[in-house]
C-alpha cells in the first residue's frame, strides 16, 4: 500500500522519495513568529490596548489554522491531521503550565513585601493595620500536622502490614482495602465536620481545638499511607521473606527487620507526600480546629490557628486599609507553597535516591 | 495453617524444638497489624455515625422548624431541609461538571504530550511540572482566583455575553467582577487536570508495545496509532479517571468558597452574578456563624456532598475492576 | 552436628490439592542426598517441609511424620521457627539481603534470633561461616559493602555462609546453581563435598551429571500426569540409580527418554 503511494512522487521528486512532500523544518518557527505578531496585532486592534491573554490566544489560532491548511495541501489529510494533533496535545501542555507560572508569580511578587522576620516571630494578637505575623499559625500547623502524623502513620503503616503480609484473601483484608478506598474518596469538608460532631458528642457541643484538627486531617491521612506504604510492602521480593524464614526469624521480625527496612525510604517518601497534601487543607481546619488571632501551643484546649486558615482569615476579613491583611494573606501562602513544594521536592529525592537495590 | 490431626506423641515433651515459651512478638505484632485495619474500619463507622447523629436533627425537623431557626427553601416547589439542600447539590454538580468539560481535554492531551509526545528523558519532569499544580493549597488557588483570575476574565464574561448570549448557558447580564461558576470551574478545571492528567498517561504508557508497533509498521501516522492503538486500549482507565476527577472537584472547598459569589438558587447561566453555591463552599462560608439547627443542616449537607461522591468514586472503582477483569487478555 | 532424617507416609498438600503422595524416606548424615525428577514432580516441595517452609504459602499443609533424629518435626507443640534455625536453606536464586551489608548478611540469623555474641565472637562466626563457604578470600577486604554488590556465584555463597552461620543440622539446597554459569557452579559443588563432612545436605537439582558428580543417594520423584500427586519413585546410592535403576521410569528419565 504504502509503495503503491510512493512510486509516483519519487518521479516528481528525484532527490529523495522519503523527504519528499514534507513542509521543510523551518516552517513551525517561521509560521509562529508570524502568528505572534498577527495575533497581538488583531488583540490590538480588536481591543486598543496590548492584552496578553488575548493576544496569545488569537496567535495559537492562527498558528493552529494556517499550519493547518498549508500541511493539507502540501502534506495531505493523513499528515494534516497529523500535524494538528500534535500542535493542539503541545497546546494543551503549555496552556496548563500558564496557571502555574501565573499561581507562582502573583504569589511571589505579592507575598513577598511581607516575608519578613515580623511575619514569622509575631501573631496578631492586638494588631491592627499594619504589622504582625503569621508566627501562632505556623506554630499550629506544626503541632496540628505533627499530631496527625503521630496518629495516622502508625495506623497507616500496621494496616498497610496487615493487608501485604498477613491478610491476603481474607474477607477482613478485602473490606479494609474496600473502605480504604472509600476514604480516599472522603471530601476534605465532611472529614471536618466528622472531628466537629465527633468532639461535639465527646466534650460538649462547639469544642474546636488543635486535635479536633489533627484527627480531621488524619481522616484524610491514613488511606494516603496505607495505600503506598501496601503498595511499596508488596513489591519487596518474597524471597528475602522466605530467606529469613528458612533462618529460623520469626515472622514479626522478619517484617520489622527484613521487609520494612527494605521498603523503607518508599515509605518515607510517602509519608512526606501524605504531608504535602495535609499541610495545606483549609476547611477541615477551620471547621474543626477554629479561628485565633493569638499563640496557642495546646492542641487540646481553644482554637488553634494554622497557616492555611491564616491566610484565608486574612483574605476574608480585612481591616480598614485592607492591604496590610491581604499583604499577610499573600505572605502566608507563599510560605504554604514553599513548604508544600519543599516536601514535595525532599519526598521524591529520598524515594529516587535510595530506592532499594534489589538484584544485581 | 498448619491444619493436620495427629496422635500426640510421647518423645516430643523434651524436644527443644519446642519452645520453652509461647513466641510473644508474633501474636503482639499480629494483634496490632490486625486492629489497626479494624481501626480504619471503625473510623470510618465513627465518620458515617456521628455525621447522622449530628444531622439527624435537620433531616427529621419540620419545614416550620426550619422556617424558624435554619437555612430556609428558596424553591416554590419544595420546601424544608432538601429544599434548602438541592439547590447546593445542584450547584455542587454543575461547578463540578463545568470543570470536567475543561479540564478532561486538557488532561487527555497533556498525558498524551507526556507518554507519547514529549522526548522520553524529559517526560518524567515534565510529569513533576503538572503534579505540581496538585501541590498547590487550595486556599493558594482561591486567593488567585479571587485577585488575578475573576479580574482578567472580566473582559471574557462581557465577550461571551454579548456575542454568544444566544446559547442558554452565556445569556443573561454578565457579572461584573468575575466571580461566576464559570471562573471556579476553571480554577477547578486546574485544580484536578493533575489528577486526571496523572492516571490517563499511567494508561496510556501501559499500552502494549506491541499493539502500537503494529500499527506504525502499517505506516499509520503517530496520530493515527493513538486512536488505533492508545486509545481503545485505554478507555475505560480514562472513563474512571475523570470519574475519580470528578469526585475531587465535587469536594473541592476553599477555592469555590473564595471565588465564587453563590446564592442559595438554581441556574444554569455561568456568567452572570447570579450564580448557585455549592455544598461544601456553603459549608466552609456559613459554618463559623452557624448555630443550633443551621449547624445541623450544614452537616446533614456534608453528609449530602459524602454520598453524592460516594456514589462517583464507587463508580470509577468498579470500571476499573471491570477493567482488571478483563486485562487478562493482552 | 549432624543429624538423620526418616519421613514416614508424609502427604503434603496445597489447600485441597495433594502435590505429593505418601513419601517415606531416610535421609543419612554427613552425605548428599539429592533429589531429581521432572517439572513439578514434587521434589521442592517436599525439600521444604523439611525445614516447615512448605506451610509458609497460605493454605499449604503436611500429613505425616517427619524425624529429625527421631523427634517429630511435625509434632504438637513445636515450632516451626525453632526447626528452621536447625535445618537451614539455600534457595534457587542468590537472595542476600539488600539493606544489610556481607558481614551483616552473614550473621543476619544470629542477630534476628538476639544470640548475644561479643564483637570478636561475631567476627569470629562471620569468618568461619565465609571460609566455610569457600568465599573468605574474595570478600575479607570489603565486609561492610552491600552483599548484593557481589556476582551471583558469590551471592550464592553468600547466602550458603548465612546459612551455615546458623550452625544448623541439616542443609536444604533447593537447586542452588541454576541462576549461576557454570564456573560459579563448579565452587558451589566443590563447596557441596567440603560442607558433607559437618552437615547432612539435601540437594534438589535439574542436572543430572550434578546429581551425579556431588551425591551419595539419589532419590527420585515422578508424577502420573498433571493434577496428580507426586511420588517418590525410587531412592537408592548414586551409583546404582545411575548404573542399574530397579525401576524403568527412573531408567526413562536418566537416559533422557522423557522429562
Amino acid at each position: 500500500m504504502s509503495t503503491a503511494t510512493l512510486t509516483p512522487k519519487r518521479s516528481a521528486s528525484p532527490s529523495n522519495s522519503l523527504t519528499a512532500g514534507q513542509l521543510p523544518a523551518w516552517t513551525t518557527p517561521v509560521v509562529g513568529a508570524a502568528s505572534l505578531a498577527v495575533g497581538f496585532l488583531a488583540a490590538w486592534l480588536l481591543t486598543g490596548e496590548i492584552g496578553l491573554g488575548l493576544g496569545v490566544a488569537l496567535s495559537a489560532l492562527v498558528f493552529l489554522v494556517v499550519m493547518h491548511v498549508a500541511s493539507l495541501t502540501i502534506e495531505g489529510g493523513r499528515r494534516a491531521t497529523d500535524r494538528l494533533a500534535k500542535h493542539l496535545v503541545v497546546g494543551m501542555f503549555l496552556l496548563a503550565l500558564l496557571p502555574l507560572v501565573s499561581v507562582s508569580l502573583t504569589a511571589l511578587t505579592n507575598g513577598i513585601n511581607r516575608l519578613d522576620p515580623t511575619f514569622f516571630s509575631t501573631s496578631m494578637r492586638n494588631i491592627v493595620g499594619a504589622g504582625g505575623g503569621a508566627a501562632h499559625a505556623i506554630w499550629g500547623t506544626l503541632i496540628i500536622t505533627g499530631v496527625a502524623m503521630a496518629i495516622s502513620v502508625p495506623i497507616g503503616l500496621l494496616t498497610a502490614v496487615y493487608l501485604a503480609e498477613y491478610g491476603q484473601g481474607k474477607p477482613l483484608a478485602r473490606s479494609i482495602t474496600f473502605f480504604v478506598d472509600v476514604m480516599t474518596g472522603i471530601p476534605s469538608i465532611v472529614a471536618g465536620l466528622f472531628a466537629y460532631a465527633l468532639f461535639g458528642v465527646l466534650f460538649g457541643i462547639g469544642t474546636v481545638n488543635g486535635m479536633g484538627g489533627a484527627v480531621a486531617l488524619s481522616v484524610l491521612m491514613i488511606p494516603v499511607v496505607v495505600r503506598s506504604t501496601e503498595e511499596l510492602l508488596r513489591i519487596v521480593p518474597n524471597e528475602l521473606r522466605e530467606a529469613s524464614y528458612a533462618l529460623g526469624v520469626p515472622k514479626w521480625k522478619t517484617i520489622m527487620r527484613i521487609v520494612i527496612p527494605t521498603a523503607i525510604s518508599g515509605i518515607v517518601a510517602g509519608v512526606i507526600l501524605a504531608l504535602a497534601r495535609i499541610i495545606g487543607e483549609t476547611a477541615p481546619l477551620m471547621i474543626a480546629a477554629g479561628f485565633t488571632q493569638s499563640l496557642n501551643t495546646n492542641p487540646t484546649s481553644g482554637a488553634m490557628m494554622t497557616l492555611p486558615v491564616f491566610v484565608y482569615d486574612q483574605y476574608a476579613r480585612p481591616g480598614v486599609p485592607r492591604e496590610p491583611y491581604w499583604d499577610r494573606a499573600w505572605a502566608g501562602a507563599l510560605t504554604l507553597i514553599l513548604i508544600v513544594m519543599l516536601l514535595n521536592l525532599v519526598g521524591r529525592l529520598i524515594a529516587k535516591r535510595f530506592a532499594p537495590k534489589t538484584g544485581r | 495453617m498448619n491444619k493436620q490431626v495427629q496422635a500426640p506423641h510421647e518423645r516430643a515433651a523434651h524436644s527443644d524444638l519446642i519452645p520453652a515459651k509461647p513466641r510473644v512478638g508474633d501474636k503482639v505484632f499480629t494483634g496490632l497489624s490486625t486492629g489497626s485495619g479494624v481501626a480504619i474500619l471503625v473510623i470510618l463507622a465513627a465518620v458515617a455515625a456521628f455525621l447522622l447523629l449530628r444531622a439527624l436533627p435537620a433531616l427529621t425537623a419540620s419545614a416550620d422548624d426550619i422556617a424558624a431557626g435554619g437555612y430556609t427553601s428558596n424553591l416554590a416547589w419544595l420546601d424544608g431541609f432538601w429544599g434548602w439542600v438541592l439547590p447546593l447539590a445542584f450547584g455542587t454538580i454543575w461547578a463540578a461538571l463545568g470543570a470536567l468539560a475543561l479540564a478532561v481535554p486538557v488532561s487527555i492531551g497533556i498525558a498524551l504530550f507526556i507518554s507519547h509526545y514529549a522526548p522520553r528523558r524529559l517526560a518524567q519532569t515534565l510529569g513533576y511540572v503538572i503534579d505540581l499544580l496538585a501541590a498547590v493549597p487550595s486556599v493558594v488557588y482561591g486567593l488567585w482566583g479571587f485577585f488575578v483570575l475573576a479580574p482578567a476574565l472580566g473582559g471574557l464574561h462581557r465577550w461571551l455575553t454579548t456575542y454568544l448570549g444566544w446559547f442558554p448557558l452565556f445569556s443573561g447580564q454578565a457579572s461584573g467582577t468575575g466571580r461566576t461558576i464559570f471562573t471556579a470551574s476553571i480554577v477547578l478545571a486546574v485544580m484536578i487536570l493533575p489528577i486526571i492528567t496523572s492516571l490517563c498517561r499511567e494508561v496510556f504508557l501501559q499500552t502494549p508495545k506491541l499493539h502500537e508497533e503494529a500499527s506504525l509498521a502499517l505506516g499509520a501516522t503517530r496520530w493515527e496509532m493513538i486512536r488505533m492503538a492508545v486509545f481503545p486500549f485505554a478507555r475505560a482507565g480514562i472513563v474512571s479517571a475523570i470519574m475519580l476527577g470528578l469526585g475531587r472537584a465535587l469536594g473541592e472547598t476553599m477555592a469555590v468558597a473564595m471565588i465564587l459569589s453563590g446564592q442559595n438558587r438554581i441556574s444554569f447561566e455561568v456568567l452572570t452574578a447570579q450564580n448557585p453555591n455549592t455544598i461544601a463552599a456553603n459549608i466552609a462560608l456559613s459554618f463559623p456563624e452557624a448555630y443550633d439547627l443551621k449547624i445541623n443542616q450544614l452537616i446533614a449537607s456534608g453528609l449530602v456532598l459524602f454520598i453524592i461522591t460516594l456514589a462517583v468514586n464507587m463508580f470509577a472503582r468498579w470500571i476499573v475492576s471491570r477493567r482488571a477483569a478483563f486485562s487478562g487478555a493482552n | 552436628m549432624s543429624k538423620r532424617i526418616e519421613a514416614k507416609n508424609v502427604d503434603i498438600y496445597y489447600s485441597k490439592f495433594k502435590a505429593v503422595e505418601d513419601v517415606n524416606m531416610v535421609i543419612e548424615p554427613r552425605a548428599v542426598t539429592a533429589f531429581i525428577g521432572p517439572s513439578g514432580c514434587g521434589k521442592t516441595t517436599f525439600l521444604r517441609t523439611l525445614n516447615r517452609m512448605h506451610e509458609v504459602i497460605p493454605g499449604a499443609y503436611v500429613d505425616g511424620r517427619i524425624d529429625l533424629d527421631g523427634e517429630d518435626l511435625y509434632g504438637p507443640g513445636v515450632d516451626p521457627v525453632n526447626v528452621r534455625r536447625k535445618v537451614g536453606m539455600v534457595f534457587q536464586r542468590p537472595n542476600p539481603f539488600p539493606t544489610m551489608s556481607i558481614k551483616e548478611n552473614v550473621l543476619a540469623g544470629l542477630r534476628l534470633n538476639n544470640k548475644s555474641a561479643g564483637t570478636s565472637e561475631q567476627d569470629e562466626i562471620a569468618e568461619k561461616a565465609l571460609r566455610g563457604a569457600n568465599l573468605w578470600e574474595e570478600v575479607k577486604n570489603r565486609l561492610d559493602l552491600p552483599g548484593s554488590g557481589l556476582s551471583g556465584g558469590q551471592q550464592q555463597r553468600l547466602c550458603i555462609a548465612r546459612a551455615i552461620a546458623m550452625s544448623p543440622e541439616v542443609l536444604l539446597m533447593d537447586e542452588p546453581c541454576s541462576a549461576l554459569d557454570p564456573i560459579s557452579t563448579l565452587a558451589i559443588e566443590d563447596l557441596i563435598q567440603e560442607l558433607k563432612a559437618t552437615y547432612t545436605i539435601v540437594i534438589v537439582t535439574h542436572n543430572m551429571q550434578q546429581a551425579a558428580r556431588v551425591s551419595d543417594t539419589t532419590a527420585f520423584f515422578n508424577i502420573a500426569g498433571t493434577g496428580q500427586p507426586g511420588k517418590l519413585i525410587e531412592m537408592d546410592s548414586t551409583e546404582k540409580i545411575f548404573s542399574t535403576p530397579t525401576v524403568k521410569a527412573t531408567e526413562d528419565y536418566i537416559t533422557g527418554r522423557f522429562g
